[in-house]
């Protein structure tokens, strides 16, 4: 096997460039290096100018995804023999704007994810002395959404969020579902404003590539999917009860 | 064309990049090329709905008009053109019967019934209404 792959690396210096411009680094190949430790071997070995976001390097902060050879990925968990010959393509993250090499801004993503409210909302005035109790069964009905670590790469796999940003987007969507399939929650009908409105979910056509790209096999397109069935049956319930349909 | 767009500058604080989505955006990957024939597909549902209200109103116009439908739908333009918006028909039914398990979630007794279980549900009734329909039509 070689002992090295070349990474070819996006560059962008909004002070010196108008577009950014590919630059290559011949970079170790071993067998338990994943792209980021590759990123990080250039920064610490070839050139310390190069800025690119990373924390856990465990798949669980969701900062360090990017686009590698076209697709969307977290380059924590991308190895690069995968990718053995080489060489390989590491850019930012499609569908944000680029503030520097590898980074992008994530700040509409962010103004996004508080429109949803994703957090427990109570109706109660009090609340209880201890914790509200669920069985497992209720937890098993929004598990899979709370799996979400915000790494926005079903954002980046979205054609939709890349010619319409006023897109809520896949994962703010399937944060929602979080709360709403929740048994604690008391929040849905706070939520169905921006969920319902032609920018939430009836923007969404199914490509279904959110759910290809989640690495956390969160599916949010699934959950997407079914807002749109909850949110024609309350539709329908409120035109046809128009005092407590809901 | 470029499919980029300049980095503009005001004052000393450069703006971030925005890379501009190429138009052929769709062709670069299949389930990308899928999506837009199944969008592209609604037109051919809205031909379809045009070719059953002619059909209504030339059944309703007499024996004269409805021959004269006929021979028009045996014009080789016609019968190419309802070939292909069957086919993209078709790929609109199929696919949308494949999303169904994705938007119900159907428990029964506590347990979410399987996601092949509820397409198998749907395609079979696609199958008895659409053979309900061939016999009320050809029988």
């Amino acid at each position: 096997m070689a002992r090295s792959i070349t990474m070819q690396v996006a560059r962008y210096r909004p002070d010196r460039e108008a577009e950014p411009t590919m630059q290559s680094y011949d970079v170790p190949l071993r067998k338990d290096w994943a792209i980021l430790d590759g990123l990080n071997h250039i920064k610490d070995e070839l050139d310390g100018t190069l800025s690119y976001r990373w924390s856990c390097r465990m798949g669980i902060c969701g900062s360090c995804g990017m686009t590698v050879n076209g697709e969307p990925k977290l380059t924590c968990a991308t190895f690069l023999t995968d990718y053995a010959p080489g060489p390989v393509r590491v850019e930012p993250l499609r569908n944000f704007p680029v503030v520097r090499d590898l980074v992008v801004d994530i700040g509409d993503f962010m103004a996004k994810l508080s429109v949803v409210q994703p957090w427990i909302i109570r109706k109660d005035e009090e609340t209880p002395d201890g914790e509200y109790l669920q069985t497992p069964a209720e937890l098993e009905d929004y598990k899979q959404f709370s799996m979400c670590i915000n790494c926005m790469l079903c954002y980046s796999a979205c054609p939709i969020y890349g010619l319409n940003e006023h897109f809520l987007g896949p994962a703010a969507i399937a944060l929602a579902q979080r709360y709403n399939l929740d048994s604690r929650d008391q929040g849905s009908a706070d939520r169905m404003d921006a969920l319902s409105a032609s920018t939430g979910v009836w923007d969404c056509t199914y490509v279904g590539e959110c759910s290809t790209a989640c690495p956390k096999n969160v599916d949010p397109a699934g959950a997407i999917q079914r807002y749109k069935l909850t949110a024609a049956t309350e539709t329908l319930k409120s035109f046809l009860m128009p005092r407590g349909g809901r | 064309m470029s499919d980029t767009t300049a980095t503009s500058h005001v004052g000393n604080q450069p703006r971030p990049y925005r890379r501009r989505v190429p138009i052929l955006w769709w062709v670069r990957r299949r389930s990308y090329l899928l999506f837009v024939a199944r969008e592209v597909s609604s037109v051919f549902v809205a031909w379809f709905v045009v070719f059953l209200l002619l059909l209504v109103r030339a059944v309703l116009s007499g024996e004269d008009a409805y021959r004269r439908f006929l021979d028009w739908t045996a014009n080789p333009f016609v019968l190419a053109l309802n070939v292909v918006a069957l086919l993209f028909v078709l790929l609109h039914a199929v696919t949308w019967f494949n999303l169904a398990p994705q938007a119900m979630v159907v428990k029964v007794r506590g347990r979410r019934l399987p996601p092949v279980l509820i397409a198998a549900a749907h395609f079979g009734a696609w199958a008895v209404v659409s053979a309900v329909v061939a016999w009320i039509v050809l029988g």
